[in-house]
């Protein structure tokens, strides 16, 4: 029973950052009606700028006490994720708002690309050590096992999630996005700036994506040029899973694939007496989203696309 | 424009490729003097480290011959390299052989991983170009029947006997679980221990399987957790053995952590960091300080390339000089001249004595086990050899 604990428990912390990611995804969609393939890459620029950062001053032995280089780094890492966010969307989409719909999505396919490789030459291609900044303590309680960083993770992305809710439904730049969201030539009719309202989507998404990239890379200890491409991937498929557009269908979406991955993974082997492995988690996943897209298509939640008159 | 104008069109369109080609191709000529020596393995992705400590080995003994001065059927020999890069994808591994093939290279240091080595030998048999690998341990590479497949090292059949043996027998284990990251060498040496293991008398309570791109293990640790295993065994490389111990330590799970030469590197103490601490792997061979030539070679290395050797670099510096020597010895680069002589050559190597038997592997193979201890590998036995 504590080894079912113990999957929940990695399930969350899985979910948790599927869900952060899947947040910026969903936004966009909601609004533009385009998958934006660069956003698992604005998650790995996040955690190399922030891995630097930390290296830097960690390097520069200024006595600056560990947490607070985190959090500097943090810092740092969404304010040139911001920046690169609304970059991606001034430069490769707004031209093509009126083009069809295939063109933006193989331009958001070679932003990726170009995200990845300017990652690789910047970065380099192997695979970085992220200092643990936060002593990765392992606590136990009911026979499970659960570190800080993990504890952090679950606890930062539940407060980021009821904050863009707050956001959305409480303020009048979520009153906006939420009308844009709905109709962005009706909206743009009634005195709402729409290129302004879709900045704001790609930069609140891009900071999103910022802090699950620090998130990951400090919980696995690791942070490379390829790591966003997975990522983005699985949490698309959340946002989807969850019902595209919609932003608790996202973070629904993201945690259940964590735990359903997570379960897959440890109960699989079990579950088939061996025949199928733990290497079939991914298949297993992709299975849950097949049979849930068959019998609900708009998704847990239903989506949410604005209407293109 | 009718059909006749698009027919004119044509034929001088051929006419005026054709000569274009006749162009490059005298232009091409006898200029190439250099005898190119091809090497082929990660230069990019998790085992980047490793590919290009294989390549700095490559470089080294080709420089070094060079300056030598080598002359080869009666011509002075400048040798340069070809490197390829194969992201240890068993995919990428045949499109970059042929590459070397159609670059007349005249004999293949590579690659580093059995997932690659092993298809891409076909290419090279059908070439008949010489392959020599410093690093793949899969059995299978030279159990194709290949007459032109060869590795300077002992290979997983006795690595995994080795390992469990020793798993078994020196550390006491009862209760084993093996992951492995379905890649040819990691599956094949996992399941080499697996027999080895059982024969000595363990039980295997789980198997469980993993990707070489994956970096979240928690999920599987958490059920070995529950099986009670008292010692955990790893078929892969450092780049997902450091972030496993990590997590591990962090699930609180105390049993004894093994591993082959995928793990016995540098950059696993780094990436596990003090999760690292105890925890055993083999490599091939003996540790660079037992081997009869091992320490001046790494003060050469540290001196050309300022970094530390990463694992397999002695054996790629091997691999080229024992090429180099076979074709001096047979007066040619043509590999029909000179793969006879390497089939029954004797070479003092820095790695110790190379000789290959029937199949290609290396006569005398030896398996040492190591422990991690204070954020360095801690030499423990040798067994073979």
């Amino acid at each position: 029973m504590d080894i079912f604990l113990q999957q929940i428990l990695n399930g969350l912390v899985l979910g948790s950052v599927y869900a952060l990611v899947a947040l910026g995804y969903t936004m966009v969609y909601g609004i533009l009606g385009l998958i934006n393939f660069a956003h698992g890459e604005v998650v790995m620029v996040g955690a190399l700028v922030s891995l630097s950062v930390i290296e830097v001053l960690l390097g520069a032995n200024l006595g600056i006490p560990a947490p607070l280089v985190g959090v500097m780094a943090l810092v740092v890492a969404i304010s040139v994720c911001m920046a690169l966010g609304f970059s991606i969307e001034r430069v490769a989409y707004r031209p093509l708002r009126r083009a069809p719909r295939l063109a933006p999505l193989i331009t958001a396919i070679g932003v990726s690309i170009l995200l990845q490789t300017v990652a690789m030459l910047i970065w380099g291609r192997r695979y970085h050590t992220v200092p643990a900044l936060i002593p990765p303590t392992p606590h136990t309680f009911a026979g499970a096992t659960i570190t800080n960083v993990q504890i952090l993770i679950i606890v930062v992305s539940a407060l980021i999630m009821a904050g863009l809710m707050g956001l959305v439904h409480f303020t009048r730049l979520g009153r906006a996005m939420r009308a844009t969201a709905e109709n962005p030539v009706v909206a743009g009719l009634m005195g709402v700036n729409i290129n302004r309202i879709i900045s704001a989507t790609f930069v609140i998404g891009s900071a999103l994506a910022a802090i699950a990239g620090v998130l990951v890379s400090s919980n696995y200890g690791i942070a490379h040029y390829y790591m966003g491409f997975v990522l983005g991937l699985k949490a698309f498929t959340a946002a989807v899973l969850g019902g595209i557009g919609n932003l608790p269908g996202a973070m629904l979406g993201g945690l259940l694939l964590g735990l359903i991955e997570s379960l897959g993974a440890g109960y699989v082997g079990d579950l088939t007496g061996g025949f199928l492995g733990s290497h079939y988690q991914d298949v297993f996943a992709f299975l849950v989203l097949i049979m849930v897209l068959v019998f609900r298509p708009t998704g847990l939640l239903g989506e949410r696309v604005s209407e293109r008159a | 424009m009718n059909t006749r104008d698009l027919s004119v069109h044509l034929k001088t369109l051929v006419v005026g490729v054709a000569a274009a080609m006749a162009l490059a191709l005298a232009g091409c000529g006898k200029k190439d003097e250099a005898i190119k020596i091809g090497h082929a393995g990660p230069l990019t992705g998790p085992v980047a480290h490793l590919g290009k400590d294989n390549e700095n080995g490559v470089r080294l003994a080709l420089d070094e011959a060079n300056a030598a001065g080598v002359t080869i059927g009666g011509q002075k020999a400048t040798f340069s390299m070809q490197s390829e890069d194969d992201q240890a994808d068993p995919k990428q591994g045949p499109i970059v052989a042929q590459k070397l093939v159609d670059a007349k290279v005249a004999g293949v240091i590579g690659h580093l991983n059995s997932g690659t080595t092993i298809p891409a030998s076909k290419i090279y048999h059908d070439a008949g170009l010489a392959q020599i690998s410093p690093s793949a341990t899969n059995v299978t590479y030279t159990h194709q029947g290949f007459k032109t497949a060869f590795r300077v090292m002992a290979n997983d059949a006795q690595q995994g006997k080795v390992l469990g043996d020793y798993a078994v027998h020196k550390l006491g284990a009862k209760n084993i679980a093996i992951i492995d990251d379905r890649s040819a060498y990691g599956q094949g040496l996992a399941d080499e221990f697996e027999k080895a293991a059982k024969a000595a008398g363990g039980q295997i309570v789980t198997r469980e399987f993993t990707g070489t791109d994956k970096t979240d293990f928690n999920a599987i640790l958490t059920s070995i957790k529950g099986k009670n295993a008292d010692l955990i065994f790893y078929g892969g490389m450092d780049s997902q053995a450091g972030p496993m111990m990590k997590q591990i330590k962090n699930l609180g799970i105390s049993s004894k952590f093994l591993t082959g030469d995928g793990g016995q590197t540098a950059e696993f103490l780094k990436l596990a960091g003090d999760a690292g601490e105890g925890a055993y792997a083999s490599s091939p061979g003996v540790p660079l300080d037992k081997m009869p030539g091992g320490k001046a070679f790494a003060d050469k290395y540290k001196a050309k390339f300022n970094i530390e050797i990463q694992l397999y670099a002695p054996y790629a510096y091997d691999s080229a000089n024992v090429l180099l020597e076979a074709m001096k010895k047979a007066d040619s680069t043509d590999p029909a001249k000179y793969l006879p002589i390497l089939a029954g050559i004797t070479f003092q190597g820095v790695t110790g004595n190379i000789a290959f038997d029937e199949n290609g592997d290396i006569k005398g193979g030896s398996i040492s086990l190591y422990q991690a201890k204070g954020g360095k590998w801690e030499y423990l036995d040798t067994i073979g050899g």
